[in-house]
């Protein structure tokens, strides 16, 4: 007999944890089809990418510095996507937050003071604030789509990076390569594990995603962003300003993705590139969905597609399995967790429909 | 300016213009019938890729062009299950795709990055396209006149058509339309499909005729800005057409530059400019007063599931 589809009274709880471990499980399945029909060795691949960095210490440090911006920009977005605020642009939030951050730096080149650093930070979290309050104010005041503008100003702020790296911002001793100088040791993140490659953002991607945590669920600005995006009209009712709602998830999202970027513009980076852009903006979408909208779930998620990053680095060295598959991989991940998802809203039934009132 | 400058401008306007036309067109008609694709970008590449591995492999562009159609449909099909069979999110879902249509076809295409084709150039003789003007009307690939065509054929199935009746009813009263004995879900397939069927074939004129090879992130964003040029022309096929080729002007402003050795500015703000003429033309559209323009269709990005 075909299975049916019931709908439940109200959504499942058990398969709200179960469906992203589901989702995750379905895409391994069939990477280790797909890989195989590429004529690669299917299971070896799949562990290379989901074992291997998890069993190797050596790679430990390098989930910590993938999945920190990740962790952080999907916080931010998840804020805005419970609201139904789509901010797609993050990537762009976070090249432009790192440019502002790097301005910081190459003024203060030379300079001495504890507070040059700070100062980065901040002018990158001000900046990708700064560059999503133009979606932000488009959308409230003339009520254009806020996934159109974010995106397209991705576009721009990469050609912008390409600008400053090929003009004025182009390293005088670089023998013109396109990328500034380096920073000066008291511009660069501290590692806080002596003689590892971790630097300060990592614990602090956990602390921003536990206070986001805090702040959504005790606050009566969390609730505020839950019902706008539930029950617009109950919160038009309960005077929430719906507008109110799009700048300040629109705020929160860029600046957390403009502190991403110069957190590993003074990170990993040490400098500014044109490499920069890796699109982690848009891989962050993927961890938001997967980790449930939810911050804790979103560092579990962030470490999962950190292991898809590191595993597939692995994989290329290894077994020679293109660079590509990471993100074709990824992607397949959101599809399966898409799909489902539907588990959360209906139940798999067998047989013949339950009497009327049985479901409804 | 000699006429055959203008003319060779012009040429690059078309070019320019022609696949997002391609792409938007199919959009439009899935926006109309109350779905919001996001994934235009993604099954763009899915069909640039596919369209060029087929003519190189087979050795034909038009087999080419029609490979990638399928394969940038069937991506479409994934798409309208999870939406239209699972009601999942048609943003995230639309995002999805795009982020699938990225990985899956540099990893296709990585093989065969580095080489080319013949592309699938003029369709007249070259003897009817010596005169620049003439050049103008016969010079270009057969895509070109097809676009034009299927601007044509796109608006006549929309407005005085039955079927077209349908899919518009499907998408401003889903509801009603299913209580008069339409398939909503059916409509909607049919028109996700076409939709991915025409970003496929904007994807392959990228890689089959503009460049023609394959390179990573071949369409650059272009598939963001047909998603953009459908509300731009208040989902109507003609203001559609006139939107692309407008924007085709646009894009080409950098290579016209270049060209006439101006320097008005970096070139990198030059490749700003389509970006930001598609957000100032978006903030034109929005101020415009209601009722003077169609707006979007009533059922757009909702999830349908029947009552029984």
């Amino acid at each position: 007999m075909l299975p049916r589809l019931e709908p439940r009274r109200e959504p499942s709880r058990t398969m709200q944890y179960l469906t992203p471990l589901l989702a995750v499980a379905l895409t391994m399945v069939a990477g280790i089809i797909v890989f195989t029909a590429m004529g690669h060795d299917g299971l070896a691949a799949m562990k290379e990418i989901f074992v291997t960095p998890l069993t190797d210490p050596n790679r430990w440090q390098d989930l910590g510095i993938k999945g920190a911006p990740l962790i952080i920009i999907a916080v931010g977005l998840a804020i805005g996507f419970r609201a139904n605020v789509w901010n797609i642009g993050a990537e762009g939030q976070y090249v432009f937050g790192a440019l502002c951050g790097t301005g910081v730096a190459l003024a203060t080149w030379g300079d001495e003071g504890w507070w040059i650093l700070p100062a980065m930070c901040i002018a990158g979290a001000l900046g990708g604030a700064l560059y999503a309050s133009v979606p932000a104010f488009l959308k409230t005041r003339f009520n254009v789509n806020e996934i159109l503008t974010s995106l397209m100003l991705t576009y721009v702020a990469i050609q912008l990076l390409y600008y400053l790296m090929n003009g004025p911002w182009k390293d005088p001793q670089g023998f013109n390569f396109p990328q500034t100088r380096l920073f000066e040791t008291n511009q660069l993140l501290p590692t806080v594990i002596p003689g590892t490659l971790v630097h300060l953002g990592i614990p602090l991607a956990i602390v921003i995603a536990i206070l986001a945590w805090i702040v959504l669920e005790r606050t009566i600005v969390g609730y505020e962003v839950r019902v706008v995006g539930q029950a617009p009209h109950a919160a038009r009712h309960g005077g929430f300003n719906s507008k109110r709602t799009v700048w300040l998830c629109m705020l929160t999202s860029g600046g957390l993705a403009g502190l991403a970027g110069i957190f590993e513009a003074a990170g990993p980076f040490g400098q500014m590139t044109p490499q920069f852009p890796v699109n982690y903006g848009f891989t962050a979408i993927i961890v938001a969905f997967l980790g449930r909208l939810h911050p804790i779930g979103i560092i579990v998620a962030g470490l999962v597609l950190a292991i898809s990053y590191v595993g597939g680095e692995i994989a290329q060295i290894t077994i020679g399995l293109p660079d590509a598959a990471t993100g074709m991989f990824q992607a397949m991940m959101l599809f399966f967790l898409l799909a489902v998802d539907i588990l959360v809203r209906y139940r798999i039934r067998f047989g013949a429909p339950a009497p009327a009132g049985g479901a409804s | 300016m000699s006429i055959e400058i203008v003319v060779a401008i012009l040429m690059t306007v078309i070019g320019a213009s022609t696949p997002v036309l391609l792409a938007a067109l199919g959009e439009l008609v899935v926006e109309k019938s109350g779905v919001l694709n996001l994934g235009v970008e993604g099954m763009m590449l899915i069909g640039a890729v596919t369209g060029f591995v087929a003519t190189v492999t087979v050795g034909s562009p038009v087999v080419g062009v029609f490979a990638g159609m399928a394969a940038a449909a069937a991506s479409s099909l994934i798409f309208g299950y999870l939406t239209l069979s699972l009601t999942s999110n048609q943003v995230a879902t639309g995002l999805a795709l795009t982020i699938f249509g990225i990985g899956v076809s540099a990893l296709v295409g990585a093989p065969f990055v580095g080489m080319t084709t013949a592309p699938l150039g003029p369709i007249f003789p070259d003897a009817l396209a010596k005169h620049a003007i003439l050049k103008l009307i016969f010079g270009h690939s057969p895509l070109i006149y097809i676009s034009v065509i299927l601007t044509a054929l796109v608006a006549w199935f929309l407005s005085r058509t039955r079927a077209g009746l349908i899919l518009r009813a499907v998408g401003e009263a889903d509801h009603a339309a299913h209580s008069i004995g339409y398939s909503v879900i059916g409509v909607r397939y049919l028109a996700v499909a076409f939709g991915g069927a025409m970003a496929g074939l904007g994807g392959a004129f990228y890689s089959l005729v503009l460049t023609p090879f394959w390179a990573e992130g071949l369409t650059a964003g272009r598939g963001w800005i047909a998603l953009a040029l459908v509300v731009f022309s208040s989902w109507r096929p003609w203001r559609l057409f006139l939107g692309a080729y407008l924007f085709g002007g646009v894009m080409t402003l950098e290579l016209h530059a270049k060209a006439a050795g101006l320097s008005l500015m970096p070139p990198e703000f030059l490749a700003m400019l389509p970006y930001l003429a598609t957000i100032a033309v978006l903030v034109i559209i929005s101020m415009r007063p209601a009722g003077a323009g169609a707006a979007a269709p009533a059922c757009l990005g909702k999830p349908f599931r029947a009552t029984a």
